[in-house]
């Protein structure tokens, strides 16, 4: 239920390509994308943005004790990424090498998240690696 | 407006309740409230009812009117409140709001959850549903992963512990030993608390509050006639909520939850009182680092400061401030729709004198705290003594 291909089709610009949103009247810049502005309200002009994917490590955690649809990939590094553009993002961080910390710089990174059985859909994601 | 007050308290015994279903619950703390406050159940004119996830735990969905049904309450008006894990502290508010308006006089307010009839797993995904279920639940980010990315950060910028964490359950679990209604009656110790498994690090398996079954109801009244009910009412001097974005990447900060913020001040400023003035608190300890979030934001301590006092004994019983005497969500358990109302059970139990071994002294004035998902919503509520 958590999961639809509806779901991941609807957003698969902003989870393949980190694409958010600006809004004209201020200036503001969002990911995920919004309709309405914090800031505008109702005079909001939303258009299209897409994010470099660079950005600084805010916080983290290992995920040892996974929600039943991501059983198979536990452990996992989960981490919120303030971007270089100002928006913060929670995302996984893949595999390194390196010592994950509160203020590593990341990168933006194309991987697959899971797949859905042997006969579902295979979910992409943006995905985070420290640079 | 006019004054509002608690005539009756009831209570189900927390914990995995493989004896009772939804309805049996329900009825358990129902008839407990509505005899402790001497009514007749035609006496009722209303009932809110707070419960999160029925329809993912049990498959039931309109459970305030299956509320009033098994009550015995007469085609009255029901009202189901979902507000996540606050639902039960909304449901609190809702009822408070309706008879200070005038608009009914006795008012039944209940909260109930039922989890423990599906698997671990399922209950956390049902509760993952409390956060932004595209951006956080998709990514498989769980309820302590959020409350992790919390506790990492506060570590990071203020040097709390894993063992400063460790001693918030460990309070909470001593509390819960002299709570009849609560869910465990083992006291643990810090070490305990270091060696059980990690859920999402920091935050180990002892840290989290439990998957619980169990139910809380209130009767309120309007303040002017309470005594005709009880003896003993409290009243209601301030019920204040606010709301902040679900997403917990959004937030301006990580170490503070700014919907406890602003419903704390508002909270203090409609009942013209002060952090310093409460004896007791119930605040939202569904893990452990969030009792030190919610001791910082209410006003209790300054930021980055309320590690230590945990550490040092000040918010035990007979400490500065005493908090979670129930056992909190931790100790007492944390059946999530009836969290907020059995918060506001235990502090009226305490304003009554009526806690036994974990009574605090001399108390005058207590506050519930009640937060939804990672803090998308937060109520404050504080009762005090009426004489």
């Amino acid at each position: 239920m958590e999961r639809s291909s509806a779901n991941l089709w609807r957003k698969i610009n902003s989870r393949y390509n980190l694409v958010g949103c600006k809004c004209q009247n201020c200036g503001t810049l969002y990911f995920p994308s919004r309709v309405v502005c914090r800031k505008c309200g109702r005079d909001s002009k939303i258009t299209e943005a897409k994010f470099s994917g660079n950005g600084v490590i805010s916080s983290y955690t290992n995920i040892r004790v996974p929600p039943d649809s991501f059983k198979d990939e536990a452990p996992y590094t989960i981490a919120i990424v303030k971007l270089d553009e100002g928006p913060s993002v929670e995302g996984h961080v893949v595999e390194s090498g390196g010592e994950v910390k509160i203020g590593s710089r990341v990168r933006a990174v194309f991987r697959k998240m899971y797949v859905e059985g042997d006969e579902g859909l295979i979910y992409y994601h943006y995905k985070f690696e420290l640079v | 407006m006019r004054d509002v007050a608690i005539i009756g308290i009831g209570l189900t015994k927390f914990g995995e309740r493989w004896d009772c279903g939804l309805k049996e619950l329900m009825v358990e703390a129902g008839i407990a409230a509505i005899r402790d406050a001497n009514l007749n159940s035609k006496d009722i004119e209303m009932i809110y009812g707070g419960t999160m996830a029925s329809g993912r735990f049990v498959g039931q969905e309109h459970t305030a009117a299956l509320m009033a049904d098994q009550l015995g309450l007469h085609n009255i008006p029901a009202v189901r409140i979902e507000n996540a894990c606050a639902s039960g502290g909304t449901a609190l508010r809702e009822g408070f709001m309706a008879v200070a308006s005038g608009m009914h006089d006795i008012v039944a307010v209940g909260g109930v959850e039922k989890m423990t009839d599906v698997t671990s797993g399922e209950a956390a995904t049902a509760l993952g549903g409390a956060g932004d279920q595209e951006w956080e639940l998709f990514q498989g980010i769980t309820f302590p992963g959020l409350y992790a990315l919390i506790a990492k950060r506060h570590m990071h910028d203020y040097g709390t512990t894993e063992e400063q964490l460790a001693a918030v359950a460990v309070k909470n679990h001593h509390n819960a030993t002299m709570n009849k209604y609560a869910q465990f009656n083992k006291e643990i110790s810090v070490g305990e608390v270091m060696k059980s498994k990690v859920v999402a690090d920091p935050l180990k398996l002892l840290d989290c509050s439990p998957i619980s079954d169990g139910a809380a109801v209130v009767i309120l009244a309007p303040l002017e006639t309470a005594k005709k009910y009880n003896d003993t009412p409290i009243k209601i001097s301030a019920s204040a909520q606010a709301s902040d974005t679900l997403r917990l990447a959004d937030r301006d900060s990580l170490v503070e939850l700014k919907a406890t913020k602003i419903a704390a001040a508002k909270a203090f400023a409609m009942a013209k009182t002060s952090p310093s003035a409460i004896g007791a608190a119930e605040v939202h300890d569904c893990f452990t680092i969030a009792e030190i979030l919610a001791m910082e934001d209410l006003g209790f301590y300054k930021k980055g400061t309320a590690a230590k006092a945990v550490e040092d004994g000040e918010t035990a019983i007979g400490g500065r401030i005493a908090i979670n005497t129930s056992g909190g969500l931790k100790g007492c358990g944390h059946p999530v729709g009836a969290t907020g109302v059995k918060q506001a059970v235990e502090i009226a139990t305490q304003l009554r004198g009526e806690a036994g071994g974990r009574q605090v002294n001399g108390i005058e004035k207590g506050l519930t705290h009640n937060v939804g998902g990672s803090g998308a919503t937060a109520v404050v509520h504080i009762f005090e003594r009426y004489n």
